[in-house]
Protein backbone atom coordinates (compact mmCIF):
# COMPACT_ATOMS: atom_id res chain seq x y z
CA UNK A 1 0.00 0.00 0.00
CA UNK A 2 1.43 3.43 -0.58
CA UNK A 3 2.35 2.79 3.21
CA UNK A 4 3.38 -0.17 4.95
CA UNK A 5 2.09 -0.63 8.13
CA UNK A 6 4.56 0.19 10.75
CA UNK A 7 4.25 1.49 14.34
CA UNK A 8 6.38 1.57 17.21
CA UNK A 9 4.65 3.27 19.07
CA UNK A 10 5.16 4.18 22.71
CA UNK A 11 2.41 5.56 22.24
CA UNK A 12 0.58 2.56 21.12
CA UNK A 13 1.96 0.24 23.64
CA UNK A 14 2.09 2.41 26.43
CA UNK A 15 -1.60 4.25 25.91
CA UNK A 16 -3.22 1.74 23.65
CA UNK A 17 -3.00 -1.60 24.76
CA UNK A 18 -2.79 -0.26 28.29
CA UNK A 19 -5.68 1.33 28.60
CA UNK A 20 -7.32 -1.40 26.33
CA UNK A 21 -6.40 -3.81 29.17
CA UNK A 22 -7.75 -1.55 31.88
CA UNK A 23 -10.97 -2.09 30.30
CA UNK A 24 -11.18 -5.73 28.61
CA UNK A 25 -12.38 -8.51 30.49
CA UNK A 26 -9.21 -10.19 30.04
CA UNK A 27 -7.36 -7.59 31.23
CA UNK A 28 -9.20 -7.19 34.32
CA UNK A 29 -8.28 -10.97 34.77
CA UNK A 30 -5.00 -10.04 34.63
CA UNK A 31 -4.80 -7.74 37.42
CA UNK A 32 -7.51 -9.96 39.68
CA UNK A 33 -6.06 -12.67 41.93
CA UNK A 34 -6.06 -16.40 40.28
CA UNK A 35 -8.17 -16.65 37.61
CA UNK A 36 -11.20 -18.89 37.87
CA UNK A 37 -10.98 -20.55 33.96
CA UNK A 38 -7.76 -22.64 33.16
CA UNK A 39 -7.69 -21.12 29.58
CA UNK A 40 -7.01 -18.06 30.87
CA UNK A 41 -4.89 -18.75 33.29
CA UNK A 42 -2.27 -20.67 31.20
CA UNK A 43 -2.94 -18.20 28.21
CA UNK A 44 -3.19 -15.09 29.91
CA UNK A 45 -0.16 -13.29 29.08
CA UNK A 46 0.19 -14.70 25.80
CA UNK A 47 -3.17 -13.83 24.90
CA UNK A 48 -3.12 -10.37 26.03
CA UNK A 49 -0.29 -9.48 24.45
CA UNK A 50 -0.92 -10.61 20.91
CA UNK A 51 -4.02 -8.94 21.90
CA UNK A 52 -2.40 -5.94 22.61
CA UNK A 53 -0.83 -6.18 19.02
CA UNK A 54 -4.11 -6.36 17.34
CA UNK A 55 -5.85 -3.74 19.41
CA UNK A 56 -2.77 -1.43 18.74
CA UNK A 57 -3.03 -2.41 14.36
CA UNK A 58 -7.07 -2.03 14.94
CA UNK A 59 -7.12 2.11 14.08
CA UNK A 60 -5.29 1.16 10.96
CA UNK A 61 -7.34 -1.60 9.64
CA UNK A 62 -9.98 0.55 7.47
CA UNK A 63 -7.28 2.09 5.86
CA UNK A 64 -5.17 -1.35 4.84
CA UNK A 65 -8.87 -2.99 3.98
CA UNK A 66 -9.25 0.38 1.63
CA UNK A 67 -5.53 0.26 0.09
CA UNK A 68 -5.82 -3.76 -0.62
CA UNK A 69 -9.17 -3.15 -2.26
CA UNK A 70 -7.94 -0.43 -4.21
CA UNK A 71 -4.82 -3.31 -5.28
CA UNK A 72 -7.24 -5.67 -6.14
CA UNK A 73 -9.00 -3.21 -8.32
CA UNK A 74 -5.56 -1.22 -10.07
CA UNK A 75 -3.94 -4.61 -10.62
CA UNK A 76 -7.24 -5.85 -12.53
CA UNK A 77 -6.85 -2.85 -14.60
CA UNK A 78 -3.37 -3.62 -15.42
CA UNK A 79 -4.05 -7.07 -16.46
CA UNK A 80 -2.80 -8.42 -13.67
CA UNK A 81 -5.25 -11.80 -12.88
CA UNK A 82 -7.64 -11.48 -10.07
CA UNK A 83 -5.96 -15.03 -8.92
CA UNK A 84 -2.95 -13.34 -9.57
CA UNK A 85 -3.31 -10.64 -7.55
CA UNK A 86 -4.92 -12.59 -4.36
CA UNK A 87 -1.25 -14.53 -4.79
CA UNK A 88 0.75 -11.57 -4.93
CA UNK A 89 -1.20 -10.17 -1.47
CA UNK A 90 -0.62 -13.55 0.17
CA UNK A 91 2.68 -13.88 -0.68
CA UNK A 92 4.10 -10.59 -1.19
CA UNK A 93 2.13 -8.79 1.43
CA UNK A 94 3.56 -5.24 1.27
CA UNK A 95 1.34 -2.74 -0.22
CA UNK A 96 4.12 -0.15 -1.87
CA UNK A 97 5.63 -2.87 -4.04
CA UNK A 98 2.78 -4.78 -5.13
CA UNK A 99 1.61 -0.87 -6.17
CA UNK A 100 4.91 -0.27 -7.94
CA UNK A 101 4.28 -3.63 -9.62
CA UNK A 102 0.82 -2.56 -10.97
CA UNK A 103 1.68 0.94 -12.40
CA UNK A 104 5.34 -0.67 -14.01
CA UNK A 105 3.15 -3.24 -15.92
CA UNK A 106 -0.07 -1.00 -15.93
CA UNK A 107 2.06 1.65 -17.68
CA UNK A 108 3.98 -1.11 -20.36
CA UNK A 109 6.98 -1.60 -18.34
CA UNK A 110 8.71 -4.32 -18.48
CA UNK A 111 8.35 -7.69 -16.48
CA UNK A 112 12.02 -6.93 -15.24
CA UNK A 113 11.72 -3.70 -14.37
CA UNK A 114 8.39 -4.05 -12.16
CA UNK A 115 10.57 -6.63 -10.65
CA UNK A 116 13.27 -4.45 -9.71
CA UNK A 117 11.20 -1.74 -8.68
CA UNK A 118 9.25 -4.12 -6.05
CA UNK A 119 12.34 -5.59 -4.91
CA UNK A 120 13.96 -2.04 -4.41
CA UNK A 121 11.13 -1.07 -1.85
CA UNK A 122 11.15 -4.57 -0.39
CA UNK A 123 14.75 -4.25 0.27
CA UNK A 124 14.41 -2.49 3.51
CA UNK A 125 12.71 -5.39 5.50
CA UNK A 126 16.45 -6.59 5.20
CA UNK A 127 17.83 -4.16 8.28
CA UNK A 128 14.25 -4.15 9.60
CA UNK A 129 14.61 -8.38 10.45
CA UNK A 130 18.08 -8.20 11.04
CA UNK A 131 16.88 -5.82 13.71
CA UNK A 132 13.67 -7.49 14.92
CA UNK A 133 15.41 -10.84 14.27
CA UNK A 134 16.04 -12.02 18.47
CA UNK A 135 12.22 -12.17 18.92
CA UNK A 136 11.75 -15.19 16.22
CA UNK A 137 11.76 -18.68 17.71
CA UNK A 138 12.56 -22.10 16.56
CA UNK A 139 13.42 -23.87 13.48
CA UNK A 140 14.40 -22.26 9.79
CA UNK A 141 10.76 -23.07 9.11
CA UNK A 142 9.08 -21.22 11.70
CA UNK A 143 11.07 -18.72 11.39
CA UNK A 144 10.37 -18.06 7.75
CA UNK A 145 6.87 -18.00 8.26
CA UNK A 146 6.59 -15.91 10.98
CA UNK A 147 8.85 -13.09 9.46
CA UNK A 148 6.16 -12.76 6.90
CA UNK A 149 4.30 -11.29 9.53
CA UNK A 150 6.91 -8.40 9.45
CA UNK A 151 5.83 -5.40 7.78
CA UNK A 152 6.40 -1.29 8.47
CA UNK A 153 3.61 -1.30 10.85
CA UNK A 154 3.88 -4.62 12.97
CA UNK A 155 7.73 -3.67 13.17
CA UNK A 156 7.04 -0.40 14.03
CA UNK A 157 4.44 -1.36 16.54
CA UNK A 158 6.51 -3.68 18.30
CA UNK A 159 9.66 -1.91 18.47
CA UNK A 160 9.98 -0.80 22.22
CA UNK A 161 12.98 1.01 22.86
CA UNK A 162 15.16 -1.11 20.00
CA UNK A 163 14.15 -4.09 21.48
CA UNK A 164 11.21 -6.01 19.81
CA UNK A 165 7.56 -7.56 21.09
CA UNK A 166 7.38 -10.83 19.61
CA UNK A 167 3.56 -11.09 20.12
CA UNK A 168 2.47 -7.72 19.56
CA UNK A 169 4.50 -8.28 16.24
CA UNK A 170 2.78 -10.98 15.30
CA UNK A 171 -0.58 -10.21 16.34
CA UNK A 172 -0.37 -7.12 15.02
CA UNK A 173 1.31 -8.33 11.93
CA UNK A 174 -1.40 -11.32 11.08
CA UNK A 175 -4.33 -8.78 11.63
CA UNK A 176 -2.74 -6.31 9.08
CA UNK A 177 -2.53 -9.55 6.40
CA UNK A 178 -6.10 -10.88 7.41
CA UNK A 179 -6.75 -7.24 6.42
CA UNK A 180 -4.87 -6.52 3.09
CA UNK A 181 -5.65 -10.18 1.87
CA UNK A 182 -9.78 -9.49 2.61
CA UNK A 183 -9.31 -6.10 0.92
CA UNK A 184 -7.37 -7.46 -1.98
CA UNK A 185 -10.21 -9.95 -2.52
CA UNK A 186 -12.70 -7.06 -1.97
CA UNK A 187 -11.05 -5.53 -4.72
CA UNK A 188 -10.86 -8.30 -6.98
CA UNK A 189 -14.53 -8.79 -6.90
CA UNK A 190 -15.70 -5.58 -6.85
CA UNK A 191 -13.95 -3.82 -9.72
CA UNK A 192 -14.26 -0.46 -10.50
CA UNK A 193 -16.80 0.24 -8.62
CA UNK A 194 -15.28 1.40 -5.39
CA UNK A 195 -14.28 4.75 -4.39
CA UNK A 196 -10.54 6.22 -4.64
CA UNK A 197 -9.32 5.56 -1.05
CA UNK A 198 -7.89 8.93 -1.55
CA UNK A 199 -11.02 10.55 -1.91
CA UNK A 200 -11.41 9.68 1.96
CA UNK A 201 -7.81 11.39 2.91
CA UNK A 202 -6.89 7.38 3.02
CA UNK A 203 -3.32 8.19 2.09
CA UNK A 204 -2.77 10.69 4.55
CA UNK A 205 -3.39 9.01 7.27
CA UNK A 206 -0.30 6.91 6.64
CA UNK A 207 2.74 9.51 6.82
CA UNK A 208 0.50 10.76 10.02
CA UNK A 209 0.51 6.91 11.58
CA UNK A 210 4.48 6.88 10.90
CA UNK A 211 5.16 10.29 12.25
CA UNK A 212 2.81 9.57 15.24
CA UNK A 213 4.95 6.25 15.88
CA UNK A 214 8.38 8.45 15.45
CA UNK A 215 7.22 10.88 18.02
CA UNK A 216 8.05 9.08 21.18
CA UNK A 217 10.98 7.20 20.00
CA UNK A 218 12.77 11.19 19.71
CA UNK A 219 14.25 11.21 22.95
CA UNK A 220 17.84 10.96 22.46
CA UNK A 221 19.95 13.16 20.72
CA UNK A 222 21.31 10.49 18.38
CA UNK A 223 17.81 9.36 17.41
CA UNK A 224 16.30 12.73 16.75
CA UNK A 225 19.78 12.97 14.46
CA UNK A 226 18.84 9.68 13.00
CA UNK A 227 15.26 10.76 12.35
CA UNK A 228 16.37 14.32 10.40
CA UNK A 229 18.90 12.84 8.57
CA UNK A 230 16.68 9.74 7.18
CA UNK A 231 13.86 12.14 6.06
CA UNK A 232 16.67 14.32 4.57
CA UNK A 233 18.48 11.39 3.06
CA UNK A 234 14.78 10.29 1.50
CA UNK A 235 13.75 13.54 0.02
CA UNK A 236 16.87 14.60 -1.43
CA UNK A 237 17.17 11.23 -3.04
CA UNK A 238 13.58 11.17 -4.06
CA UNK A 239 13.70 13.17 -7.37
CA UNK A 240 16.80 11.12 -8.63
CA UNK A 241 16.29 7.74 -7.72
CA UNK A 242 13.92 5.17 -8.71
CA UNK A 243 11.16 4.49 -5.83
CA UNK A 244 12.09 2.61 -2.87
CA UNK A 245 15.95 3.76 -3.11
CA UNK A 246 15.04 6.87 -1.43
CA UNK A 247 13.79 5.03 1.92
CA UNK A 248 16.64 2.33 1.73
CA UNK A 249 19.19 4.81 1.71
CA UNK A 250 17.35 6.56 4.61
CA UNK A 251 18.82 3.39 6.90
CA UNK A 252 22.51 4.79 6.60
CA UNK A 253 21.15 7.14 8.80
CA UNK A 254 21.34 4.78 11.65
CA UNK A 255 25.03 4.95 11.36
CA UNK A 256 25.01 8.43 13.34
CA UNK A 257 25.14 5.39 16.12
CA UNK A 258 28.35 5.05 15.68
CA UNK A 259 29.48 8.25 17.09
CA UNK A 260 30.40 7.72 20.74
CA UNK A 261 27.30 7.55 23.57
CA UNK A 262 26.97 10.88 25.71
CA UNK A 263 26.47 8.65 28.64
CA UNK A 264 30.32 7.42 28.96
CA UNK A 265 31.41 8.66 31.73
CA UNK A 266 34.48 10.71 30.60
CA UNK A 267 36.94 9.46 32.63
CA UNK A 268 36.32 6.06 31.66
CA UNK A 269 37.22 5.92 28.39
CA UNK A 270 39.39 9.30 28.34
CA UNK A 271 41.17 8.18 24.91
CA UNK A 272 38.94 6.65 23.33
CA UNK A 273 38.32 7.99 19.55
CA UNK A 274 35.44 9.63 19.71
CA UNK A 275 34.29 7.98 16.23
CA UNK A 276 34.99 4.64 17.41
CA UNK A 277 31.48 1.90 17.52
CA UNK A 278 33.14 1.02 20.88
CA UNK A 279 33.92 -2.87 20.52
CA UNK A 280 33.80 -3.18 24.57
CA UNK A 281 32.48 -6.89 24.41
CA UNK A 282 32.05 -7.00 28.41
CA UNK A 283 28.71 -4.72 27.91
CA UNK A 284 26.99 -6.42 24.76
CA UNK A 285 23.26 -6.16 26.02
CA UNK A 286 23.56 -3.06 27.69
CA UNK A 287 23.18 0.13 25.41
CA UNK A 288 25.13 2.82 26.25
CA UNK A 289 22.88 5.36 24.52
CA UNK A 290 20.49 3.92 26.86
CA UNK A 291 20.88 6.63 29.55
CA UNK A 292 17.24 7.14 28.69
CA UNK A 293 14.44 7.03 31.48
CA UNK A 294 13.04 3.15 31.70
CA UNK A 295 9.86 2.32 30.17
CA UNK A 296 7.55 1.24 33.07
CA UNK A 297 6.67 -2.02 31.88
CA UNK A 298 3.36 -2.60 30.12
CA UNK B 1 4.02 -17.91 -17.96
CA UNK B 2 2.51 -14.47 -18.56
CA UNK B 3 4.64 -11.27 -17.57
CA UNK B 4 2.00 -11.06 -14.62
CA UNK B 5 2.41 -14.24 -13.15
CA UNK B 6 5.83 -13.90 -13.43
CA UNK B 7 6.37 -10.60 -12.12
CA UNK B 8 3.81 -11.75 -8.90
CA UNK B 9 5.78 -15.31 -8.36
CA UNK B 10 9.20 -13.16 -8.30
CA UNK B 11 8.70 -10.40 -6.14
CA UNK B 12 6.41 -13.08 -3.68
CA UNK B 13 10.08 -15.39 -3.60
CA UNK B 14 11.86 -12.11 -3.35
CA UNK B 15 10.42 -10.71 -0.75
CA UNK B 16 9.54 -14.10 1.79
CA UNK B 17 13.30 -14.37 1.35
CA UNK B 18 14.38 -10.98 2.23
CA UNK B 19 12.07 -10.49 5.29
CA UNK B 20 13.12 -14.41 6.87
CA UNK B 21 16.81 -13.49 6.19
CA UNK B 22 17.58 -11.85 9.25
CA UNK B 23 15.30 -14.04 11.49
CA UNK B 24 16.74 -17.06 10.15
CA UNK B 25 20.60 -15.85 9.77
CA UNK B 26 20.85 -14.16 12.55
CA UNK B 27 18.90 -15.90 14.69
CA UNK B 28 18.75 -15.17 18.58
CA UNK B 29 22.70 -14.54 18.41
CA UNK B 30 23.02 -11.28 20.03
CA UNK B 31 24.49 -8.53 17.78
CA UNK B 32 27.65 -7.33 19.17
CA UNK B 33 27.24 -3.53 20.93
CA UNK B 34 27.91 -1.81 18.11
CA UNK B 35 26.08 -3.22 15.59
CA UNK B 36 22.60 -3.11 18.12
CA UNK B 37 23.58 0.64 18.71
CA UNK B 38 23.09 1.26 14.85
CA UNK B 39 19.92 -0.90 14.30
CA UNK B 40 18.43 0.59 17.46
CA UNK B 41 18.46 3.91 15.41
CA UNK B 42 16.99 2.03 12.30
CA UNK B 43 13.41 2.90 13.85
CA UNK B 44 14.02 6.67 13.79
CA UNK B 45 15.34 6.79 10.53
CA UNK B 46 12.96 4.32 8.86
CA UNK B 47 9.82 5.63 10.06
CA UNK B 48 11.08 9.75 9.33
CA UNK B 49 12.17 8.40 5.78
CA UNK B 50 8.54 7.15 5.46
CA UNK B 51 6.76 10.01 6.86
CA UNK B 52 8.78 12.26 4.29
CA UNK B 53 8.16 9.89 1.02
CA UNK B 54 4.55 9.00 1.81
CA UNK B 55 3.48 12.66 2.66
CA UNK B 56 6.11 14.59 -0.57
CA UNK B 57 6.66 12.14 -2.80
CA UNK B 58 4.62 11.26 -5.92
CA UNK B 59 6.59 8.89 -8.32
CA UNK B 60 10.12 10.29 -8.56
CA UNK B 61 9.19 13.78 -7.74
CA UNK B 62 8.30 16.29 -4.55
CA UNK B 63 4.82 17.51 -3.86
CA UNK B 64 3.28 19.85 -1.50
CA UNK B 65 -0.71 18.14 -2.15
CA UNK B 66 -3.27 17.26 0.76
CA UNK B 67 -0.89 14.69 2.04
CA UNK B 68 1.01 17.62 3.35
CA UNK B 69 -1.85 19.13 4.51
CA UNK B 70 -2.73 16.05 6.49
CA UNK B 71 0.44 15.19 7.67
CA UNK B 72 0.65 18.95 9.46
CA UNK B 73 -3.27 18.50 10.97
CA UNK B 74 -1.75 14.99 11.94
CA UNK B 75 1.59 16.65 13.44
CA UNK B 76 -0.53 18.93 16.02
CA UNK B 77 -2.71 15.80 16.87
CA UNK B 78 0.96 14.34 17.82
CA UNK B 79 1.93 17.05 19.55
CA UNK B 80 -1.74 17.66 21.62
CA UNK B 81 -0.43 13.48 22.70
CA UNK B 82 -3.75 12.74 21.10
CA UNK B 83 -4.69 8.44 20.59
CA UNK B 84 -3.70 7.33 17.39
CA UNK B 85 -6.64 6.70 15.61
CA UNK B 86 -7.17 10.23 16.46
CA UNK B 87 -4.05 11.48 14.59
CA UNK B 88 -5.05 9.01 11.57
CA UNK B 89 -8.31 10.39 11.38
CA UNK B 90 -7.53 14.41 11.66
CA UNK B 91 -5.00 13.43 8.67
CA UNK B 92 -7.70 11.99 6.69
CA UNK B 93 -9.82 14.10 7.25
CA UNK B 94 -8.02 16.73 6.59
CA UNK B 95 -6.74 15.43 3.66
CA UNK B 96 -10.26 14.70 2.33
CA UNK B 97 -11.66 17.88 3.39
CA UNK B 98 -9.29 19.75 1.05
CA UNK B 99 -9.33 17.84 -1.66
CA UNK B 100 -13.41 17.95 -1.89
CA UNK B 101 -13.20 21.38 -1.96
CA UNK B 102 -10.58 22.26 -3.90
Amino acid sequence: MRAVFLHTARSLLASVPESALRTSPAASEAHTPPPADERSATSRTPASSYRAGVRAVLPLIPAVVAFGASFGVLAQAAGIGGVASLVMSATTFAGSAQFAVVSVLGAGGTTAAAIVAAVLLNARYGPMGLAAADVFKGGPLRRLLEAQLLVDESWALSNRDGRFDRRVMLGAGAFLYVGWNAGTAIGVAAGDSLADPATLGLDAAFPALFLALLAPLLRSRTSVAAAFLGAAIALALTPITPAGVPVIAATAACLVGLTRPRSVPAGAQAGADAGRPQPDAAGRRTHPRDARPQEAST
Amino acid sequence: MTAAWTAVLVVGAATIAIKAAGPILAGERQLPTGVSRVLDLLAPALLAALVATQAFASDESLVLDERGAGLLAGAVAVLLKAPLLVVILVAAVTAAGLRAIS
